[in-house]
């Protein structure tokens, strides 16, 4: 609240709240790392946040990948076809989707479901003033909801990546069995063939990256939320739409580093 | 103005508060005492400044300039364990209630009380939280969720929730807004109850004449940032001043 009474007292002109909100969103960021490690330290809160964030995701996560490592190796046959590639296919699926499409689908299907529930619920807090009694109560609401969400979504991110990950090679599977015939065992072999402990360690990085870019946008943007139920809808949709645009950066950035860890 | 010497302890003393929101200016030197075991309604038009001068009580507002000082400290210099063991003192009751609505009635009350005072067994929570359902006369409600609650009960279990940590001062935001006429002189005589019971002193934000009368011993009248009376009820609304006779003869009319 008094992050947002120094932003009114800049509130003018347009560059000036621009750097207001850059500074005020690097305190926000900040504060985490200074509440994360004091006690008391809010486990039941913490766990009950993983599950609504991994368990109630499930579905959706199960479909999306399922539906992208399916489709992929549909798309993808023809073009291997033509250079009489087909067998390559396993390699290539498990390659695009351990590096690049697991992660990302999982950070955006969480991004628009986790991210707009955690700003929706935090900006609806904070115009019906819980969030504020809280406060009064000598509760420190930044702890009981901000860290709580933020390492919700750092820890499940990950997991749900690699669940991803899994669902969509079973995908791939199931439409490379129907067309090659190729078994079980024969096609995880040469899926991993090509993958490499980086691969899967930068995936897991990156989700990690992203998780957190998702708890920590939802709460900012809800946390600060104003103007009543108006502010609510608003909250909800630029945490959705802020946290893709840094997971497209964050995205961009992290291969650019493990190209260069690759050498390639 | 009223400017009588009072001996009394001095439990909340603003001094000279001033309070602008751009370019909005809401309070431009507010002075008010309130004293130890004392009501204090706080009358004005919307827009005032009235919840805003209780918010920054608490600090959850802070003043462009002026001290607020509460049990002799001063809010503005505190540090945030100090603020924090202030708070526990000083219970809130908001206009909207301001209930978790993910959590029971029973759970709204044990959120506060088992982070403020740790290590308390289930009896003594289950005891502590009967107590004050049964002093807002809510027992019944325990298990129920907020959506399940009328208004005047919203407001109850909103006060409920702050006795539980036993504060010595309460300040009570707009507490018969929204409410028809036999609910709001039940939510009246409760802050009459809780004065008695707990042995507080309170500062009621109203527009509320019938609240400002039966609960106070002082009403103090805000208007354009400052107050322009201050004194017992009846005294208060004999003035001439055309504002508060506009004041009490809308009140009047409403009602």
């Amino acid at each position: 609240m008094q992050l947002k009474q120094q932003a009114n007292n800049y509130n003018t002109g347009k560059v000036i709240p621009f750097f207001t909100g850059l500074y005020l969103a690097g305190a926000f960021v900040a504060r985490f790392f200074r509440e994360v490690f004091r006690r008391p330290f809010e486990w039941k809160e913490t766990v009950r946040q993983c599950y609504d964030v991994g368990y109630n995701s499930l579905p959706l996560i199960t479909l999306t990948g399922f539906v992208t490592g399916f489709v992929f190796t549909k798309q993808s046959r023809p073009s291997l076809a033509e250079f009489g590639a087909s067998s390559w296919l396993p390699s290539l699926v498990a390659i695009a989707i351990i590096r690049a499409l697991a992660p990302l689908v999982t950070a955006l299907i969480a991004a628009g479901k986790v991210g707009s529930n955690i700003g929706a619920e935090l900006g609806s807090m904070r115009v019906t003033e819980q969030i504020d009694a809280m406060e009064v109560s000598a509760i420190n609401p930044y702890k009981y909801l901000v860290v709580t969400r933020v390492l919700a979504t750092t820890f499940m991110i990950p997991i749900l990546m690699c669940y991803t990950a899994f669902v969509a090679m079973m995908g791939s599977y199931m439409n490379v069995h129907a067309n090659e015939a190729t078994s079980f065992i024969s096609f995880f072999q040469q899926a991993f063939e090509k993958i490499s402990f980086l691969d899967i360690f930068s995936s897991l990085i990156k989700s990690v990256v992203f998780g957190f870019t998702i708890g920590i946008v939802g709460c900012y943007k809800g946390y600060n939320a104003t103007m009543g139920t108006e502010g609510v809808g608003r909250a909800a949709n630029a945490s959705v739409v802020l946290s893709m645009f840094l997971i497209f950066v964050e995205e961009i950035l992290i291969v650019q580093i493990t190209n260069n860890m690759r050498g390639t | 103005m009223t400017n009588q010497k009072d001996d009394r302890e001095v439990v909340i003393a603003i001094e000279n508060v001033y309070k602008s929101f751009g370019d909005k200016h809401v309070l431009r030197g507010v002075d008010l005492h309130l004293h130890k075991g004392e009501n204090v309604a706080i009358l004005g038009r919307s827009g005032t400044g009235k919840s805003v001068l209780i918010k920054i009580i608490v600090r959850l507002l802070q003043q462009d300039r002026g001290a607020v000082r509460v049990l002799g400290s001063n809010v503005e210099s505190l540090h945030e364990k100090e603020l924090m063991a202030l708070r526990l003192k000083i219970g809130f009751s908001f206009q909207n209630s301001a209930l978790y609505d993910s959590m029971t009635v029973a759970q709204n009350l044990e959120f506060p009380l088992v982070r403020n005072v740790r290590h308390l067994k289930r009896s003594e929570v289950e005891s502590a939280i009967d107590e004050v359902l049964e002093a807002v006369g809510l027992l019944a409600a325990k298990h129920q969720m907020p959506s399940e609650l009328s208004g005047g009960q919203k407001k109850r279990i909103g006060i409920a929730r702050t006795l539980i940590l036993r504060p010595g001062i309460m300040l009570y935001d707009e507490p018969t807004s929204g409410l028809d006429p036999l609910t709001s002189i039940e939510i009246n005589s409760l802050i009459n109850e809780v004065r008695e019971r707990y042995h507080t002193s309170s500062i009621i934000i109203t527009h509320d004449l019938t609240c400002a009368k039966t609960t106070s011993d002082r009403v103090a009248m805000l208007f354009d940032g400052n107050f322009i009376e201050e004194g017992p009820f009846d005294e208060v609304f004999q003035s001439t001043d055309e504002r508060i006779r506009d004041f009490y003869n809308y009140n009047f009319i409403q009602q």
